[in-house]
């Protein structure tokens, strides 16, 4: 979806607030929200692509001006109730009134480790790889309603396939509810100019991961 | 929010979805377990060793396993600094970041006005970090839009020559790891 978080390029943000030595989390529900999002997302009903889209599907103007953790709150709530794990009127009164719903699995103390380690994302396809490193690819200028992790400022423009990544979980799939479809992944890469204009920086190369429904032959 | 999040949990547990000990174990390795020590280990490792750092670049999840560390990385891929090239991670979409090996991501690094700018205007996002690049370095931009991750490989400072692995470690900033600085100077560390 054209989202506002699909942030690539846009101006008027305002200049960068580096810091170091900040603690992890600046407030103590910012770690329990963290938490909460990865025990949840460890019962198996739906994956990493499906909580960005459900960050993504929140208002733009709520999306602008809620915190970084406050939007992980939002979604999650959004997730729990459109799962049928939690209805709207217990997030209302802070406590259960209904009974549980069924999980796959529960994350243990036990088990933590286990959502500590990064999953991996390869799964295999019978089709072969359509392009090969150095082969000139455009990418397709597409805006599908739902979720994507194509960006905008890099839809419609040539460049070249540095790495083929191989077949990865697509989002675009999953976050629709049609399941992994698996679809192999290169690295892109384009020269500013390609992207910004004649006036960028010669200097500067930007590269994405595309997956290939993402790309045609240029 | 404070509250809302305190209700949340609430529902949770009563319900039997969160073990709340679950809960603070997570918090605990991302506020005491992972961060950017382990990428730091990473690098000093790679400064003196050349065969580890080949091996590195070329396999990152096998070599970083290797060193035990306490969370498993996959789908890494180790990007090298030099004279002549400059890499710099971003992710415009959300705020995809190497955690298994950086921890958590700083506030600047989701901030959208990094998101919003790396890609765009990555000289002058460096030098808000106060890193002045030559006119005639490369700088590629790294957008992780899929579950790729990145770690940059900083250059080894001048002057570190005899420096033991421990000590070259603490010479690597968690934002030359993301490529929004430079590893420190020796004269930095009196």
């Amino acid at each position: 979806m054209n989202g506002v978080h699909d942030l690539g390029g846009m101006h008027g943000f305002g200049s960068i607030e580096a810091e170091s030595g900040k603690p992890v989390f600046s407030a103590r529900w910012e770690g329990r929200i963290l938490a909460m999002t990865r025990s949840m997302g460890y019962c198996g009903l739906w994956n990493i692509d499906i909580f960005r889209s459900a960050r993504e599907s929140l208002l733009p103007t709520i999306y602008l001006t809620t915190s970084y953790y406050g939007r992980w709150l939002l979604a999650l709530e959004d997730l729990l109730v459109r799962y049928g794990l939690v209805a709207r009127d217990e997030l209302a009164a802070g406590r259960a009134l209904h009974p549980p719903g069924a999980l796959p699995r529960i994350l243990t103390r036990e088990r933590v480790p286990a959502v500590l380690a990064r999953a991996s994302f390869e799964r295999p396809t019978a089709a072969p790889a359509m392009f090969r490193p150095g082969d000139r690819v455009r990418t397709r200028n597409i805006h599908p309603q739902g979720h994507t992790r194509l960006p905008r400022y890099a839809r419609g423009h040539v460049g070249w396939v540095e790495q083929v990544r191989g077949s990865h979980v697509y989002p675009d799939s999953v976050a629709a509810g049609r399941g992994e479809d698996p679809k192999w992944l290169y690295t892109v890469v384009f020269p500013a100019a390609e992207l910004w204009g004649a006036s960028a920086d010669p200097t500067v190369r930007v590269s994405i991961e595309a997956w290939e429904p993402y790309l045609e032959a240029a | 929010m404070q509250l809302r999040v305190r209700a949340l949990e609430s529902i949770l547990t009563e319900k039997g979805y969160v073990d709340p000990l679950a809960l603070d174990a997570i918090v605990e390795a991302f506020e005491h377990q992972i961060g950017p020590h382990i990428g730091a280990r990473i690098v000093a490792r790679a400064w003196i060793d050349p065969d580890f750092k080949k091996r590195l670049l070329r396999d990152a999840d096998e070599e970083v396993r290797s060193l035990g560390v306490a969370a498993r990385a996959t789908h890494l891929q180790v990007l090298e600094n030099t004279e002549r090239l400059h890499n710099m991670v971003v992710c415009t979409l959300c705020s995809c970041y190497p955690w298994e090996v950086l921890g958590l991501p700083p506030a600047w690094y989701k901030s959208f006005a990094y998101r919003s700018r790396a890609v765009v205007d990555p000289r002058g996002v460096l030098a808000e970090f106060g890193v002045a690049l030559g006119g005639n370095i490369e700088i590629r931009v790294w957008d992780s839009t899929a579950e790729v991750r990145y770690l940059v490989l900083p250059m080894r400072p001048a002057g570190t020559q005899a420096w033991s692995e421990q000590d070259l470690a603490a010479l690597v900033t968690r934002d030359s790891m993301i490529g929004t600085g430079l590893a420190r100077q020796p004269s930095e560390m009196a």
